[in-house]
This record gives structure tokens, C-alpha cells and sequence, in this order.
């Protein structure tokens, strides 16, 4: 093999610059034409085959130097699916918690407890009054009896009720407000209170919510704590890719001599990172789903004494692919973030 | 195929490694580059190669002023030279089939192509036979002739050589500069970096010869002005 073809095509070239060195000062030609001397050689087609076959081979190289160096690369697998599976899991055990709050918004009411001696009549009055004031939706009469019947059955305390000489239970009114902010309640609360016969007025939305006032904490602290880590497994990758471009200095130099673009030289190491990225998030979904299993359980227990019909809800399917996914795109952060800092420095020399 | 216009590098520690260093150089020409070292000829180099860029003055690569050229550019430039180099720069990860592949992959040839001018490449710097081969299992003179198959496999209009027969005895320098002679001959424009004088004295090419970054003589051995 001989290179007897390369001048092809050039003959012309040095006919059109008669002056070389000053046609050379025209800018805007000169980069058109070293991509005119490349295409020849190659066409489109080809190159656009080539450069999907660089890709494929660059993710089998990056998953072959994963398989080689097993045990670090099993380290540095898990290091990213620990970080990951923390936040994951306690995620989903928010979206439990959340899950089974859901609904108890539509149950706050006050209970207005009236005087002792406060006639049905009267009870029922004052019911129909607040009727549609104020934020009142609707309003629900409990008599002593009703209250007493219904104490009795729900109470197991029955026969001692039948003990008692009269009915202890005051008259009842249930209202329900159409909002759960609470300075609205507050007022509700302070207005009902100051009607006539009544005795005393009861919130029982406060402890709901308290638990949402916690349950948006643990959100928060789970945004955060997921920040974090995930900035942890984008430091482990900036790492890893900066051993792994140390320990392939060589190559690069050489590759950078034969004319290697800064593309074809990060490929490699980007898909390195994603699939650190994507292993690490695989894990993190087995982990948090090991974990689940394994307190899933005592958790099923401790609803069912809470007497919820909630049971434990693992991982949505969608999270099963969008953790992995995520956690790729950080590996794959990562290593942009090495590639960009490190593959400068290294420059062919001679 | 490579032409110098007053060239200056100076290196930002204030040292002058070229003053004003013009030549041309024409296709089809083999020329021998010399100089003690830390004269200038690796500089020479680094420039053609845009691993350096010139202080002043301007290098024209097949009549395309360097100078205009983003980094971009430089890998298109690059796939235009050969290089070959005194510790061969192979890659001892690989078989030597991959390593003479390489710049094919690398300028994006089909597959089935590659075989053909990989082997077609390896053929003919005769080692035809140790393409599966490790190229650390090979002597140094093969070594070397791995290293040219691979300058040469993308069949590039200029190659440049940086003591190519350094650690060579004279009967495989010898050889190495047959291939050269032959690349010359089908139209390469070739420019050897040595120190070898008395591979130089062997053979009646041009040479150009540095001494503290100037260019002190440009013609044959004998001394005769070349008519660059």
C-alpha cells in the first residue's frame, strides 16, 4: 500500500492560490476546506455509521472496564446506590404516610358541646342557625341519647352507663367548617364558643395538622438530604473518571496525535459514568425495595392496630426506571465535570 | 505541502525556540531535520502538529495558513499527518491490528474498509503475519514499523517522523528508511527529525539545520543551497 492517492483532488488548489501564503489569510475558507479534505475521504454515510459503531463500542468498552475491575467497580456501585437509597426509600415512606393522612382533611369538624340543660329544641335551633354562616357547611345534631346510644355501642362500656342514674353525655353539635386554615377555625371556634348555652367547643383538625406540618418537614428534609447525596455521587464520579483518564493518559495522547476529536475522547468516559450512574441506581431501587420487604411486615401491623385499611405501597413502577435513570444522568454529570477538567491537561508532547 | 513564513515560537518562560524559520517543503520530497538538541526541531514539530502555535509568522499545511485554524480544527489537521515516534507511542492494550486501526476509527471509515487498509498498511511494512499479536511481544524494530503502519494507514499527504531509528541498529534503520524513501516516492512529503549524522550522511536527501532556533543551513548534505 502506497499513499498515492492523497494528492487527489489538490491539483487545482495550488492554481487557485497563486499565493499561497496570502490566500491562506482568508479565514472564512480555510476551516470549510479541512472539512471538505476530510468528507472526501469518507462520506456522510459512513461517517454517520462509524460514529453510531464509536458509540456502541464506547458503552461495550466502558461496560468491559466495569467487568474487569470488578471489586472497585462493585464499590464504587454501591457508594452511589447507598447514597441513592436512602433518600429513595425514606421517600417512600413519606408517600406512605401521606397516603394514609389523605382524606382525614375532609373529616375536620368542631365539636360544640352545649349545656347540660339545654333543651333538643333548643339544640336543634341553634343547629339550623349556624347552618350556612359563617364557613359552616353543614351542621349535625347529636342528643344525649343519640350520644349515649352510640357511646354504648362503640365504648364496650354499656353496662356501666346503665349504672349511672342519668345520662352524663351534654348535647352535641357537629360542625363542619368548608376550610381547614386554621385562623378561620381559630375564629369559628372563638364565635361558637361565645353563643349562648354553649359549654365548650372542641378542634379536632389540629392534630392533622400537626402531622402535615411534619410530613412537609420530612419532605423538605428529604429534598435536601437528596441534594446532597446526589452532589456526593456526582464527587464520587468526578473521582472515579479522573482515575479512570489518569490510568488511560497514553491512549489519549495517542489518540489525540492521529487526530482523535475531544468527542471520541470523552465518549468513553462519559459512558463509563452513566453506567456507574445507572448501576448505582439499579442497586438503590433492589436495596430500597430489600428494604421494604423487610419492614414490611411490622409496618402492615402497626396500620392494621391503627385500624387503617392502608397497607404498605412499595416503589411506584414509574420509580423503578426513573431512579436508575437519574442517577445515570448524574454519573454522567459527573464525568463531564472530570472529562471537562482533566482531558485538557492532557496534551500529545514530544 | 508545509510551508514556514519568518516563523517565531517563543515559550512563555522567555526562551526563543525559533527565530524566523522560513522553508517550504514540497510534496513527494524527503527532507532530514536536524540540530542539537534543544535547537528548535521539536518545536518544528509541535507547530506543524498545532501542539504549539507560532509566536510569529505563519506555517501553511497543504497550503492552509495554521494560524486560522480553532482547536477544533486541529484533529482534521492531524488526520492529514502522519507521525511517527521515537518510543513508537503504541498502545499495548490492544492487538497491533487495533492500534494501526485506530486513526480509521477515529476518521470514521466503514468497518470492512478499515480490514482492508489496516492489512493493506501492515503488508506493507511487512508484518502482515503479526497483526493478533500484542504489540509488546514485538522487537523494536517491528515496534517501529507498527508505528508507521499507523502513520501511514490513512494514507495522509505529509509524514513526520521524530527520530524514527533512534534505538535502531543501522541494518533496521536501513529498513525503516526504505519505507520512507517509498512513501517519498508516491508523492508523501516526508520530514525526518534526527541527530543521526551518519544516517543523514547515507543518504543525499535536503536537510535543514537548526541551531538555537535558526535555520543555519537548507539544502544537501554536501552543503549545495536546495531550490526550495
Amino acid at each position: 500500500m502506497a499513499p498515492n492517492n492523497t494528492n487527489k483532488g489538490k491539483g487545482n488548489k495550488g492554481a487557485r492560490n497563486a499565493t499561497p501564503i496570502k490566500a491562506g489569510r482568508n479565514k472564512a475558507e480555510r476551516p470549510r476546506r479541512v472539512a471538505g479534505a476530510h468528507s472526501a475521504q469518507t462520506s456522510l454515510r459512513d461517517r454517520f455509521i462509524s460514529w453510531r459503531q464509536h458509540h456502541r463500542d464506547s458503552l461495550g468498552d466502558a461496560l468491559q472496564r466495569l467487568n474487569a475491575a470488578r471489586a472497585s467497580s462493585a464499590m464504587t456501585i454501591l457508594v452511589i446506590a447507598i447514597a441513592l437509597a436512602l433518600p429513595a426509600g425514606l421517600a417512600v415512606l413519606l408517600d406512605n404516610a401521606r397516603a394514609i393522612t389523605r382524606g382525614w382533611d375532609g373529616n375536620a369538624h368542631l365539636s360544640v358541646f352545649l349545656d347540660m340543660d339545654t333543651s333538643e329544641a333548643r339544640q336543634r335551633e341553634l343547629a339550623s342557625e349556624w347552618q350556612g354562616t359563617g364557613h359552616i357547611t353543614r351542621t349535625e345534631v347529636v342528643t344525649r341519647e343519640q350520644a349515649l346510644a352510640e357511646f354504648k355501642a362503640l365504648s364496650g362500656f354499656g353496662e356501666v352507663l346503665e349504672a349511672l342514674p342519668d345520662n352524663p353525655l351534654p348535647p352535641l353539635i357537629v360542625v363542619f367548617p368548608d376550610s381547614t386554615d386554621p385562623v378561620t377555625l381559630r375564629a369559628l371556634e372563638n364565635r361558637l364558643g361565645e353563643a349562648d348555652d354553649v359549654d365548650l367547643v372542641q378542634l379536632d383538625v389540629e392534630w392533622v395538622r400537626r402531622l402535615h406540618a411534619l410530613i412537609e418537614l420530612g419532605e423538605r428534609l428529604i429534598s435536601a438530604l437528596t441534594l446532597a447525596l446526589a452532589a456526593a455521587v456526582v464527587l464520587v464520579m468526578v473521582n472515579t473518571i479522573r482515575l479512570a483518564i489518569e490510568s488511560r493518559r497514553e491512549e489519549i495522547v495517542v489518540v489525540k496525535i492521529v487526530g482523535g476529536t475531544d468527542g471520541f475522547v470523552r465518549r468513553p468516559f462519559l459512558y463509563t459514568g452513566f453506567c456507574f450512574g445507572f448501576a448505582g441506581g439499579l442497586t438503590a431501587v433492589i436495596l430500597v425495595q430489600v428494604a421494604l420487604w423487610w419492614l414490611g411486615g411490622p409496618i402492615n401491623e402497626l396500620l392494621m392496630l391503627y385500624s387503617s385499611e392502608q397497607s404498605l405501597t412499595s416503589m411506584a413502577a414509574s420509580s423503578l426506571i426513573i431512579l436508575p435513570l437519574f442517577s445515570g444522568a448524574l454519573g454522567l454529570l459527573g464525568a463531564w465535570l472530570a472529562v471537562g477538567r482533566h482531558l485538557g491537561d492532557i496534551e500529545p508532547n514530544f | 505541502m508545509i510551508q514556514f513564513d519568518r516563523v517565531s515560537k517563543r515559550y512563555p518562560n522567555g526562551k526563543d525556540a525559533l527565530s524566523k524559520v522560513s522553508f517550504t517543503l514540497p510534496a513527494g520530497q524527503l527532507t532530514f531535520l536536524t540540530g542539537h538538541s534543544g535547537a528548535g526541531k521539536s518545536t518544528l514539530l509541535k507547530l506543524i502538529m498545532m501542539i504549539e502555535r507560532p509566536t510569529q509568522g505563519q506555517v501553511l499545511i497543504d497550503n492552509q495558513n495554521l494560524n486560522g485554524f480553532g482547536n477544533r480544527h486541529i484533529p482534521l489537521l492531524r488526520r492529514k499527518i502522519g507521525m511517527v515516534h521515537q518510543n513508537h507511542q503504541l498502545l499495548f492494550d490492544r492487538s497491533v491490528f487495533d492500534n494501526v486501526a485506530l486513526p480509521l476509527v477515529i476518521a470514521g471509515y466503514a468497518r470492512a474498509d478499515i480490514g482492508k487498509r489496516v492489512r493493506a498498511a501492515l503488508d506493507k511494512v511487512g508484518l502482515l503475519d503479526k497483526e493478533n499479536l500484542n504489540p509488546i511481544m514485538l522487537s523494536g524494530g517491528e515496534q517501529q514499523r507498527v508505528g508507521i503502519a499507523r502513520a501511514v494507514v490513512n494514507k495522509p499527504p505529509l509524514l513526520l517522523a521524530d527520530e524514527p531509528t533512534g534505538n535502531l541498529d543501522p541494518a533496521l534503520s536501513e529498513e525503516i528508511m526504505d519505507l520512507f524513501k517509498d512513501f517519498a516516492r508516491v508523492g508523501v512529503a516526508v520530514l525526518i527529525a534526527t541527530h543521526d549524522l551518519s544516517l543523514i550522511a547515507r543518504y543525499n536527501h535536503r536537510l535543514l539545520t537548526l541551531r538555537e532556533g535558526r535555520l543555519i543551513h537548507d539544502g544537501d548534505e554536501s552543503g549545495d543551497a536546495h531550490g526550495a
